[in-house]
């Protein structure tokens, strides 16, 4: 395991060690790392956003001073070095894979022989003189404190779930509140998860849309062209409106929309998106649906918005996988019926038009 | 901030009191504050607040916690169903943590 490099952008400097000289890191976050992070939310370089493993110093430690444990998901280590600004803690990142640490507990990456593997490979017992290594809260599901003390002699200590809390819980002598330890889900952290749910689902729009166009022409084909754009107009307004509910109105409204189920709340949401939609063209409009067309609207919207938001459950951070299962197995079968009826209600529709 | 609760009834988190010794290692670890100190013996008190994450049952020194853990993703779910692994969040290889018995495979998130 090699050493980190002293030429990335947050290294501001150099800082002794018993084993050697160990790169010091800026505790401000400049332009280009808000760029990065912003970048990385749109999905673009997903995977490549990441800093060399290994040893790094904020301020001046020694040998009594703290060591923070991090992985090296760029976006987690500015959030912990930012966090750490005028104070003096060791800061060790661990090979993650550029995940973050909550996914990479998940996975093994942030995990129990990684953390022991670097603890060697540092001679971490020449640089401090305690036995102390404080982690993330949300590295637990990856880490065995006590096989990383028996294996090493560092006690775990587990940290808060924000990083913005770390020097609050230093000065608290390592210990955190109950408010520290707990995982929210606030409306924040939420909304910037919206943008990454759209894009996701745009090939979802434009599969639909282009399903609609074929079905539209071939189920006409005396009128093949002005039909199958009709079928793609259709499938364009009915998956778009489910997207807004699904993938935005569901975060957003999360808290408040009926349910505990996200299927439901997602339903809910596209329910809500059909409404605007009937009503705001039958202010433009006027009277220009038929009722079995309002019909395949809502069938096909609030089926949708129900899936979009059930894929939700990935990104929240309160659902479990046995919750998950029982959800789907109720809701799926539910989903693709009114997808099969909405379809139906549009063919039929169209013939009878 | 109230806490976001999910489903009821659902999770497959157990505490096995005869092999707790409330050393508390598993308070320290729960992100959900599932689990408290009650006169000195430790319990689960919040249990439709779990998200089966595992890191109780996995800094249990004395094995007393059981639970399935995974990822509460429902994509997770359908790409297991379909065969899919790789990618992120790819599927939902359960760890099982049950007593004395260490995790039986990594799971996907
Ligand atoms: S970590 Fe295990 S032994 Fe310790 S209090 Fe929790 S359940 Fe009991
Ligand atoms: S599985 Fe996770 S959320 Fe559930 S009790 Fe254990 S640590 Fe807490």
């Amino acid at each position: 395991m090699g050493r980190p490099s002293f030429d990335q952008p947050f290294v501001i400097g150099r800082v002794a060690s018993a084993t050697g000289d160990v790169p010091a890191v800026s505790t401000q976050l400049e332009l280009t790392d808000y760029l990065g992070s912003l970048k990385v939310r749109f999905s673009i370089n997903r995977m490549k956003y990441t800093v060399d493993p290994g040893l790094y110093a904020v301020g001046h430690p020694d040998k009594d001073s703290p060591v923070l444990v991090t992985g090296n998901y760029k976006t987690s280590f500015d959030h912990v070095r930012r966090a750490l600004h005028g104070r003096d803690v060791w800061l060790l990142v661990l090979d993650t894979k550029g995940v973050n640490v909550w996914c990479a507990a998940g996975k093994g990456a942030f995990g129990t022989n990684e953390l022991v593997a670097r603890i060697n490979s540092i001679e971490l017992p020449k640089i401090v003189g305690h036995k102390k290594v404080i982690l993330p809260q949300l590295s637990g599901p990856g880490i065995a404190g006590y096989i990383v003390k028996q294996l090493t002699g560092f006690r775990v200590i587990y940290g808060p779930v924000e990083a913005i809390d770390i020097p609050k819980f230093i000065d608290n002598g390592l210990r955190a509140t109950s408010e520290m330890r707990q995982k929210d889900f606030p409306i924040t952290e939420r909304i910037v998860l919206i943008p990454v749910e759209v894009i996701q689902s745009i090939k979802y729009v434009l599969l639909v849309a282009a399903l609609c166009f074929l079905a539209g022409g071939l189920l006409h084909t005396a009128d093949f062209w002005n039909k199958a754009v009709a079928g793609a107009k259709f499938g364009l307004y009915a998956s778009m409106c489910a997207v807004v509910g699904g993938a935005m109105l569901t975060p957003l409204l999360l808290p408040w929309l009926p349910g505990k189920a996200f299927s439901m709340k997602g339903m809910a949401a596209g329910f809500l998106v059909f409404v605007v939609l009937i009503t705001w063209w039958y202010i433009v409009y006027g009277h220009q649906l038929s009722l079995i067309q309002i019909l395949a609207y809502l069938f096909i919207i609030s089926s949708g918005s129900s899936f979009a938001g059930m894929n939700f459950t990935g990104c929240s951070t309160y659902t479990s996988l046995s919750g998950v299962k029982k959800e789907m197995r109720i809701a799926v079968p539910i989903q693709i019926v009114a997808v099969v009826v909405g379809f139906g209600a549009w063919v039929g529709a169209g013939f009878i038009s | 901030m109230q806490k976001l609760t999910y489903l009821k009834d659902v999770v497959t988190l157990s505490l096995n009191q005869e092999k707790c010794t409330s050393c508390g290692a598993c308070l320290e670890v729960c992100p959900r504050n599932v689990l408290a100190r009650n006169n000195g013996s430790v319990d689960v008190v919040d249990r439709d607040a779990c998200i089966e994450c595992g890191a109780c049952a996995l800094n249990c020194p004395f094995g007393a916690i059981s639970v399935k853990a995974g990822v509460g993703c429902a994509m997770a779910v359908i790409n297991s169903a379909l065969g899919r692994k790789g990618s992120c969040c790819c599927n939902t290889d359960t760890k099982d943590y049950n007593m004395d018995k260490q995790p039986s495979s990594s799971c996907g998130c």
